[in-house]
C-alpha cells in the first residue's frame, strides 16, 4: 500500500515485568489513507490506546515497541530519535486525548497554549500566530473567540475545552489526527456535536483520523473503516458499513449484538459471556476461544492470522478458505 | 482580590490572637510569676506588693486586654533572668537571627529547588541517584550534628572558620549587621550551612516529588503530543505547575528555619533569639518565652500571608473564580 | 491509556495465582503469599533496603538487649574509675597510658570513665523507646482524629483540620520545646525530672500527629463515598464499625509509611531536644545527651565522645529513613 498515509506493520508492544515480558499489542497491521477516518474499537486493555501512543512516539516506559514498523508517507517513524519525532508530533500527526478537562495546562490562557504550538511548528510572528489562533477558535465553534482567547481553561465548559483541544491538535495542519476516546468524558448531548465537528474539520482540511474508542456507536457515526482489537490483536478490519451489517469475527458479532438499535423490539441486548483475558493469561490459539460460541479444536491450538483481502480482513479460523472442517452454520450473525 | 486579602488578614489576626492568648496564659496562669521574680523566701507582703504592681489582681479580661495592648506596642515586661525589658533584649538579638535565617533560606532555595527540578527531570540519571542518596543522608543528619561536624572539620582541624559568635558587626542604627565585615561574613558561613542543609535536602526531595507528579499529568502528555520542545514542556509547563505546592513548602520551610535556628544558635553560640529562647526555657523565664512565641507567630503569619499572595499571582484559578461566574 | 496501563500492571501483580495445595494450612498459605508478593519482591531486589533492614534489626537488638550485651554497665557507679576517663578508642596509639586506647574500651571512654560503646547501647535504648512510644501515641491520636474528621465531616472536621493547619505551620521542634517549657513551668523541678520522659514522648507525639490525621482523613473521604461503605451505612452498621472494619484497612499502607518516616523524625527530635538539654533527664542519657556531653570535649581533641554516638544516631535514622523510602515506593507502584 504505497499510497497509504500511515501504515502500521506487525506492530508489537511489550512491557517487561518481573514475571516475564507482557505482550500488550501483538502483530497488529493496518493502514490509513489520506483523509480517511479509521475507527479502532475494543474493550479497555485491548491495546488500542497503546497503538495510538506508539504511533505518536509517546509510549510510556517501560512499554516499548518491540517489533514491526510504523511508516508515515513511506518514512519510518518508529525508530526516530525523541527530538526528530517531536517535530512530527503536532506538525504531521496531531493528537486528542480523552479528558479535555485535564489536557490543558490550567495556568496558561488557551491563547498562550495555541500561540506556543503554532510558533513551534511554523515561521509565523507572534502577532500572526495570535490571529491564526483566533481563526482556529472560531473554526472549532467557540463564540466570541477574540475575547475568549485570553481565558483560562477552567473558564470553559467540558465541551468547549474539547473544542480548544481540537483547535490545538489542528494548529499546524497535521495530515493525521490520533483521537483517543475524544468524547468519552463528555455529556452524551455534547458528544455528537464534538464528533460532527471533528468530522467536518477533517473533511475540510483533508486530515485523516485514527479514532480510538470503545463505543461502536461513535464508530458507526464517524468512521469510514473500522478495526476491531481484542487482547492486543487485530481481529477484524473492514469498511464500517459492511462490518456493522455483516460482522464476521464472533467477537465483532458479539459487539454488534450489544448495540441497541432504535426501532427494534428486542427486549434484551446480547452480551459476550466472560471477560477479556489478562495479558498474563492469554490462551493459546485464538485469544477469543474461551468466550467464543463457535470455537472448535483448531481455535484452541493454532493462532489465526488476519487474512486480509483488499480493505477488509478477519482473524478467525471460521473464515479460513483452505480449511474444510468449519461448521458452516455459524457464518451469519446473531 | 481585595476580599481575598481581607479574609486572609482576618485569619492572620485571629491566629495572632490565639497565640497571644496562649502566651498570656503562659505568662500569668501557668506557674506563679511572683515566685520567679521575688524568690521563694519573700514575705507575704512583698508578694502582695509585687502582685499589685504587676496588675495580677485585676480581672482576667482587663489583664488580657492590657497584655495585648502592651504586646502591640512591643512591651512584654522584664526578663526574670536578665532583669531587662524583654523588647530591648529581643531587638538586640533580632538581627543576628534574621541574618542567619536569611542566608540559610537563600542557600537552601538556590540549591534545593534546582536540584529538585534536575532530579525530577532526569530521574534515572547517575547524578540524580547520587543526589537522592546524599539527600537521604542529609535528612538523616540532625542539624546539631551537622554543626558539630562542621566545627570539628573547619574550626578544630583546619582552623579556617570561627566556631562561635558573629564575628565583628557593624551597627546601622539599631540593626547590627555581620554582612559588612570579613569576620562577620566568615562567622556566618558555618551556621548558615548548618541551618540550610537539612532544609535544602527536604526542599529538593519535595520539589522532585512534585515535579514527577506534574510530569505524569495529561496536560504534559498533551503538550508532548503537540510537539513542544522539552525545554518548553519542562520549564514552561511543568515547572510553573510545580510552583504552587512548592511555594507552600518553601513558606513552611522558612518558618521552620526560624525554629531550627534555635539549634544552630546553640551549637555556634550565635547571639540570636533562638539561643535566648532556649535559655529562657531552661530558666523558666516566662516573659521572654511568651514574647518570643508572639514574635515567631508574627513571622509565620507574615510568611503565610506572602505565600497566599504568591498563590494568587501564580494560579489564575484563584484569581478569577470569584470575579467571573461564567464558563461552566 | 491510563486504563490499559493500570490493568496491565495489576494483572501482573495479582494474577499469578499461588498454587495453593489443599493440604496447606492458612498460615503457611498466607506466609507464602506474603513472600511472593510485590512488596517482598521489591524488598529482595533492593540490596540497600535489605542492609537497612538488617542494620535496624541489629541496632534494636543491641539497644534492647543492652543490659546483657553491653561490655560494661554504665549505670553501676562502682565499676567506674576516673583513672579510665577520657581514654581514646582502642586502636589509637598515644604517648602515654592516658592517650592510648585499651581493648576493653573499644570506642574509648567519657569524662566519667564510662565505656562509650556501652553508653551508646544504653542510650539507643532510650532513644528508641521515646521514638516508638511517641510514634505510637501520635498514630493512635492522629488516626482516630483523622477517621472522625473525614467520616463525620462538618464542624468537627473543620475544627480538627483548622487545629492541624495551625499546628502544621509551627515546626515540630518548636512545639516540643514549648510543651517541655510549659511542663517545666507547671511542675516542680524534682517532679519534672521524674516525668521528663513522658513529657518528652507527649511533646513529640503532639508535634507529629498531624501527619497521620491528614492522610487518614484524605483516605477516609475517598472511601466514605464508595458504594460498599454507602451500602454498609444503609443497612445500619454502626459508624464506628464501618470506620474500623471498612475504612481503616484501606489506610494501613499509608499509615505504615508515615509511621516509619515519623519514627525517624521522632528519634531526631528526641536527640535534638536532649542535645539542647531539654529532653530526657540526665539520669537516662539518650544518644542526644551523649552528643551534648561529648560536644564539650570536642575542642580538646577528644572527638570520640561526641562522634561515635553521632554516627550511631545517623546510621539508625538513615536505616529507618531508607526503610520508609522503600516502603513508600513499594506500596505506591505508580511512583516507581
Amino acid at each position: 500500500m504505497s499510497d497509504a498515509l500511515l501504515s502500521v506493520q506487525n506492530l508489537r508492544i511489550e512491557f517487561p515485568t518481573r514475571r516475564g515480558t507482557l505482550v500488550a499489542v501483538d502483530d497488529v497491521s493496518f493502514s490509513i489513507s489520506p483523509g480517511e477516518v479509521l475507527g479502532v474499537v475494543g474493550e479497555s486493555g485491548a491495546g488500542k490506546s497503546l497503538t495510538g501512543n506508539a504511533i505518536i512516539g509517546l509510549l510510556e516506559p517501560p512499554g516499548r515497541v518491540a517489533g514491526g514498523a510504523i511508516t508515515l508517507e513511506g518514512r519510518r517513524i518508529d525508530n526516530l530519535s525523541y527530538d526528530r519525532m517531536r517535530r512530527i508530533r503536532g506538525r504531521e500527526i496531531g493528537a486528542i486525548f480523552q479528558d479535555p478537562l485535564t489536557s490543558l495546562n490550567p495556568l496558561y490562557t488557551v491563547g498562550r497554549q495555541l500561540v506556543e504550538t503554532i510558533l513551534t511548528h511554523t515561521d509565523m510572528t507572534p502577532t500572526q500566530a495570535r490571529d491564526r489562533s483566533i481563526e482556529l477558535l472560531q473554526e472549532v465553534g467557540i463564540p466570541a473567540a477574540e475575547r475568549r482567547i485570553d481565558s483560562y481553561p477552567h473558564q470553559f465548559s467540558g465541551g468547549m475545552r474539547q473544542r480548544v483541544v481540537i483547535a490545538l491538535a489542528l494548529c499546524a495542519n497535521p495530515r493525521l489526527i490520533i483521537a483517543d476516546e475524544p468524547t468519552t468524558a463528555l455529556d452524551v448531548s455534547i458528544q455528537a456535536q464534538i464528533l460532527a465537528l471533528l468530522r467536518r474539520l477533517c473533511r475540510d482540511h483533508g486530515t485523516a483520523v485514527m479514532l480510538i474508542t470503545h463505543d461502536m456507536g461513535v464508530i458507526a457515526e464517524t468512521a469510514n473503516r473500522v478495526a476491531v482489537m481484542y487482547a492486543g490483536r487485530l481481529v477484524e478490519i473492514g469498511a464500517v458499513r459492511s462490518v456493522i451489517k455483516q460482522p464476521k469475527h464472533p467477537y465483532t458479532v458479539g459487539l454488534m449484538g450489544a448495540i441497541p438499535a432504535i426501532g427494534s423490539d428486542v427486549d434484551r441486548l446480547s452480551q459476550i459471556e466472560g471477560s477479556m483475558p489478562r495479558l498474563t493469561a492469554i490462551p493459546p490459539g485464538c485469544a477469543f476461544n474461551p468466550r467464543c460460541p463457535h470455537a472448535f479444536e483448531r481455535c484452541r491450538s493454532e493462532r489465526p492470522d488476519l487474512i486480509a483481502s483488499d480493505e477488509s480482513g478477519v482473524a478467525c479460523w471460521l473464515f479460513d478458505e483452505d480449511a474444510s472442517d468449519v461448521p458452516m452454520e455459524v457464518a451469519g450473525h446473531a | 482580590m481585595i476580599a481575598y486579602i481581607i479574609r486572609r488578614l482576618f485569619q492572620s489576626i485571629l491566629v495572632m490572637l490565639v497565640v497571644a492568648f496562649i502566651s498570656f496564659g503562659l505568662f500569668n496562669f501557668v506557674g506563679d510569676p511572683i515566685n520567679n521574680m521575688v524568690g521563694q523566701e519573700a514575705t507575704t507582703e512583698q508578694r502582695e506588693a509585687a502582685r499589685e504592681r504587676l496588675g495580677l489582681n485585676d480581672p482576667f479580661p482587663v489583664q488580657f486586654g492590657r497584655f495585648v495592648a502592651n504586646a502591640v506596642q512591643g512591651e512584654f515586661g522584664l526578663s526574670y533572668r536578665l532583669g531587662e525589658p524583654v523588647d530591648e533584649i529581643l531587638v538586640e538579638r533580632l538581627p543576628a537571627t534574621l541574618e542567619l535565617v536569611f542566608c540559610a533560606a537563600l542557600f537552601a532555595l538556590l540549591l534545593g529547588v534546582p536540584a529538585g527540578v534536575y532530579t525530577g527531570l532526569h530521574r534515572h540519571g547517575f547524578m540524580s541517584k547520587l543526589l537522592l542518596t546524599v539527600s537521604l543522608v542529609g535528612i538523616s543528619l540532625p542539624t546539631f550534628l551537622i554543626g558539630i561536624l562542621l566545627i570539628l572539620v573547619f574550626s578544630v582541624l583546619l582552623g579556617w572558620l570561627p566556631s562561635f559568635g558573629r564575628g565583628a558587626t557593624v551597627d546601622l542604627g539599631w540593626w547590627s549587621t555581620g554582612f559588612l565585615t570579613v569576620g562577620g561574613l566568615k562567622a556566618l558561613i558555618l551556621p548558615s550551612i548548618t541551618l540550610a542543609l537539612f532544609q535544602m535536602t527536604l526542599i529538593m526531595r519535595l520539589v522532585r516529588a512534585e515535579m514527577l507528579e506534574v510530569l505524569r499529568t495529561d496536560y504534559i502528555k498533551f503538550a508532548r503530543a503537540r510537539g513542544l520542545s522539552n525545554r518548553a514542556i519542562h520549564f514552561g509547563h511543568a515547572l510553573k505547575n510545580t510552583m504552587v505546592p512548592v511555594i507552600t513548602i518553601m513558606g513552611l520551610q522558612i518558618g521552620s528555619l526560624i525554629a531550627f535556628a534555635i539549634i544552630t544558635e546553640t551549637v555556634f553560640q550565635w547571639p540570636g533569639m533562638g539561643l535566648l529562647f532556649l535559655q529562657a526555657i531552661q530558666f523558666v523565664d516566662i516573659p521572654v518565652m511568651s514574647s518570643y512565641l508572639v514574635l515567631v507567630a508574627l513571622f509565620f503569619v507574615v510568611i503565610n500571608l506572602i505565600v497566599d499572595l504568591l498563590y494568587y499571582v501564580v494560579d489564575p484559578r484563584l484569581r478569577i473564580e470569584r470575579s467571573t461566574a461564567g464558563g461552566h | 491509556m491510563a486504563t490499559i496501563d493500570s490493568s496491565a500492571g495489576k494483572s501482573v501483580s495479582d494474577t499469578q495465582a499461588v498454587p495453593a495445595a489443599v493440604s496447606r494450612s492458612r498460615f503457611t498459605d498466607s506466609l507464602y503469599r506474603f513472600l511472593d508478593s510485590d512488596v517482598m519482591y521489591s524488598f529482595r531486589r533492593s540490596p540497600v533496603t535489605v542492609i537497612a533492614f538488617v542494620v535496624t534489626v541489629l541496632f534494636f537488638v543491641a539497644a534492647f538487649a543492652a543490659p546483657w550485651l553491653a561490655p560494661h554497665n554504665t549505670f553501676d557507679v562502682r565499676t567506674l574509675d576516673l583513672m579510665d576517663a577520657r581514654l581514646p578508642p582502642a586502636w589509637v596509639e598515644g604517648d602515654n597510658a592516658y592517650t592510648t586506647g585499651r581493648a576493653e574500651f573499644l570506642l574509648g571512654t567519657d569524662d566519667q570513665g564510662r565505656d562509650v560503646l556501652s553508653s551508646i547501647m544504653f542510650g539507643m535504648r532510650v532513644s528508641l523507646t521515646v521514638g516508638f512510644a511517641s510514634v505510637l501515641v501520635a498514630m493512635v491520636v492522629g488516626v482516630s482524629l483523622g477517621l472522625v474528621s473525614g467520616y463525620v465531616g462538618g464542624r468537627v472536621d473543620s475544627l480538627i483540620m483548622r487545629v492541624a493547619d495551625i499546628q502544621l505551620t509551627f515546626p515540630a521542634i518548636l512545639i516540643a520545646l514549648l510543651i517541655d517549657g510549659l511542663a517545666r513551668t507547671v511542675l516542680p523541678p524534682g517532679v519534672h525530672d521524674e516525668l521528663a520522659l513522658y513529657v518528652l514522648i507527649l511533646a513529640i507525639a503532639a508535634s507529629v500527629w498531624v501527619n497521620f490525621a491528614r492522610t487518614v482523613r484524605g483516605s477516609t473521604l475517598v472511601e466514605k463515598n464508595k458504594e460498599y461503605v454507602q451500602a454498609a451505612r444503609v443497612i445500619g452498621i454502626h459508624p464506628v464499625m464501618i470506620m474500623l472494619r471498612h475504612v481503616l484497612p484501606n489506610v494501613t499502607g499509608p499509615v505504615l509509611v508515615i509511621a516509619t518516616i515519623t519514627l525517624a523524625i521522632a528519634i531526631l527530635t528526641e536527640a535534638t531536644l536532649s542535645f539542647l538539654g531539654v529532653g530526657v533527664p540526665p539520669t537516662q542519657p539518650s544518644l542526644g545527651t551523649l552528643i551534648r556531653v561529648g560536644n564539650n570535649y570536642l575542642f580538646s581533641g577528644e572527638w570520640w565522645m561526641a562522634i561515635f554516638p553521632g554516627v550511631a544516631l545517623v546510621i539508625l535514622v538513615l536505616a529507618v529513613n531508607l526503610l520508609g523510602d522503600w516502603l513508600r515506593d513499594a506500596l505506591n507502584p505508580k511512583l516507581r
